[in-house]
C-alpha cells in the first residue's frame, strides 16, 4: 500500500485515480501508523513552499516522512512535494526543506530567457541524467506536464532528468530512496501512469 | 522545448455534451466521459468541461460527471461556466479539476481572480473572455457572449493577469462558430499585453487553421476548439502530425 500524505494542502483526487487505475492500492492519509505501515510514501503539494513546509511541520508529518525514509521507505515527492524534498527555498523568503537531497529551490525567472513565459507550463520533452529505475518503463523523450515558476537547483548529483526550456530545468532528483518529480506524473497520461507503476514496484520490492 | 497544446472544450448541459454555433442554436453531441477518455487517447494535451446547465439538478449531473472523468482521464482538466464563488472552485477542484476559469464571475466581482490565486495558486485560475469587436474596439461581453459590459477587452484581460490569472482564454465572438480561422488580430493584441499563456478559442475550421495561428502568431500556446473535433471534422492525432510537418512543437 501507499501512502499519499494528505496534509491540507492541494487535490490528491488525481493521484488517487491514477494509482486505482493501475491497480496499485493508495491511501490518502494524515494518520501516522498508515504512512508507517505503507510500503512507500507520495508526498504531493501546490501552492506556495512556504505554506505547504509549514502545514507538513504543524501537522507534524515532516517527522515521520523523514523517520520513514531514513528506514530507507520509498519516498516520492511531486511539484511541490519535490521542492520540499531539498534544503532550502527561496520562494517569496528564505525556507527550510526536509533537506533530503542537496540543494535549492529558485526562480525560475532568473535563469530563462527574458521572453519565456513563467509559470513554465504545459508538456515538455525529460532528457535523462542518469538511470533510474523510476523510468525503467519511459523513454527519454517523452513527455511529462509541468506547472512551476520555481525549480530545484545546485542538485546536480541527484538529477535524474532535466527538461530544456532555454536553460536545463531540474525535472527529478533522485537519493537512494528519495526520489522526486516536478513534474505532475498523474497528469501526464500514459506515461505518468507508468512512472507511478514503477515507483509503486519500487515501493512493494522493498517489502520484506 | 514547451509544446503547443490542442485542447478540445466539452460544453456540458444535464450531463450532455453541446455546441453552438455563434452561442445559439445548440446541438447535442456525445457523452463527455466517453468523449474525453477518447479525446486523451488521441493525444488530446488538456480538456475543457464548460458547464453550462443553469438549473441545481444540473450541476450536480455535471460534478458527478467530472469526477467520472477525472477518475480515468490523466490530462489537465480545466473547469468553466457558473463560476462565481470560491466555494464553486472547491467544489469542482474537488471532483478533479485542475484549473477553474472564470469568466461573468470574475466581470461580476474581480477579486474572486485574487481571492482563488491566493488560495490555490495562480496556476489554477483561468480568465475567459468572450470578446466581440463594437465601435472600432475590442468589447468584453458577458453572460456567454449575450451582454456587451462596455469594458475594453485588452485592458480587462490585463487586469485579471494582474490580480492573479495564470492564463488565458480568449474567445473571439467574431469568428466563433464561423469555422473560417482563429482571430488572429485580436489575439495578437491580447498576447502583446500580458505574459502568462494565452489559449486561442473560437474560428478553427480545419487543421490549417491551426497551423496559421501558431506559425503567424509564435506567442500563442494552445488552440481550442469543439465542434470541429466532436463531428469528427478534424483528428487530433492527424492535426499534430500535420503540426510537426510544419515545424511545430507538438506532443505525439
Amino acid at each position: 500500500m501507499i501512502a499519499i500524505v494528505d496534509y491540507g494542502v492541494g487535490n490528491l483526487f488525481s493521484l488517487r485515480s491514477s494509482c486505482a487505475k493501475i491497480g496499485v492500492e493508495a491511501t490518502v492519509t494524515g494518520d501516522v501508523n498508515v504512512i508507517e505501515k505503507a510500503d512507500g510514501i507520495i508526498l504531493p503539494g501546490v501552492g506556495a513552499f512556504r505554506d505547504a513546509i509549514g502545514k507538513l511541520r504543524q501537522t507534524g508529518l515532516d517527522k515521520v516522512v523523514k523517520e520513514e525514509c531514513a528506514a530507507g521507505k520509498p519516498l516520492l515527492g511531486i511539484c511541490l512535494g519535490m521542492q520540499m524534498l531539498l534544503q532550502r527555498s527561496f520562494e517569496g523568503g528564505e525556507y527550510d526543506g526536509l533537506g533530503l537531497i542537496n540543494g535549492s529551490v529558485k526562480p525560475i525567472k532568473d535563469v530563462i530567457p527574458a521572453d519565456y513565459k513563467v509559470p513554465h507550463i504545459g508538456w515538455n520533452k525529460l532528457i535523462f541524467k542518469k538511470r533510474t529505475p523510476l523510468f525503467k518503463y519511459i523513454n527519454e523523450g517523452d513527455f511529462v506536464y509541468f506547472v512551476h515558476s520555481f525549480y530545484a537547483a545546485d542538485c546536480e548529483k541527484n538529477t535524474t532528468a532535466v527538461t530544456e526550456y532555454g536553460y536545463p530545468l531540474t525535472a527529478s532528483v533522485e537519493n537512494g530512496m528519495v526520489f522526486g518529480c516536478q513534474f505532475h506524473p498523474e497528469k501526464s497520461g500514459e506515461v505518468g501512469l507508468k512512472i507511478l507503476r514503477a515507483y509503486a514496484e519500487i515501493a512493494e520490492g522493498g517489502k520484506q | 522545448m514547451i509544446t503547443k497544446r490542442i485542447i478540445p472544450c466539452l460544453d456540458v448541459r444535464d450531463g450532455r455534451v453541446v455546441k453552438g454555433v455563434n452561442f445559439e442554436g445548440i446541438r447535442d453531441v456525445s457523452s463527455p466521459v466517453a468523449l474525453a477518455e477518447y479525446y486523451s487517447s488521441c493525444g488530446a494535451d488538456e480538456l475543457v468541461f464548460y458547464d453550462i446547465t443553469a438549473s441545481h439538478e444540473g450541476r450536480k449531473l455535471f460534478t458527478e460527471i467530472l469526477t467520472e472523468t477525472a477518475k480515468n482521464v490523466f490530462i489537465p482538466l480545466t473547469v468553466g461556466g457558473g463560476i462565481n464563488t470560491v466555494e464553486d472552485f472547491d467544489r469542482v477542484l474537488k471532483c478533479g479539476a485542475d484549473k477553474v476559469s472564470v469568466n461573468s464571475g470574475a466581470i461580476k466581482n474581480p477579486l474572486l481572480i485574487k481571492e482563488a490565486a491566493e488560495r490555490y495558486g495562480n496556476q489554477c485560475v483561468v480568465i475567459s473572455a468572450d470578446v466581440k469587436r463594437v465601435d472600432g474596439e475590442f468589447r468584453v461581453f458577458s453572460k456567454g457572449g449575450r451582454v456587451d459590459t462596455g469594458m475594453e477587452a485588452v485592458s480587462w484581460i490585463k487586469k485579471c493577469v494582474d490580480l492573479g490569472a495564470g492564463e488565458v482564454v480568449l474567445n473571439s465572438i467574431d469568428t466563433d462558430g464561423v469555422k473560417k480561422g482563429f482571430d488572429l488580430e485580436m489575439l495578437d493584441a491580447v498576447c502583446n499585453a500580458v505574459s502568462v499563456p494565452v489559449i486561442a478559442s473560437g474560428g478553427a475550421g480545419n487543421i490549417e487553421d491551426f497551423i496559421t495561428l501558431f506559425t503567424s502568431l509564435p506567442k500563442v500556446d494552445a488552440g481550442l476548439a469543439a465542434s470541429i473535433f466532436h463531428f469528427g471534422e478534424v483528428r487530433i492525432d492527424e492535426l499534430k502530425k500535420r503540426m510537426r510537418a510544419a515545424g511545430i512543437n507538438a506532443r505525439i
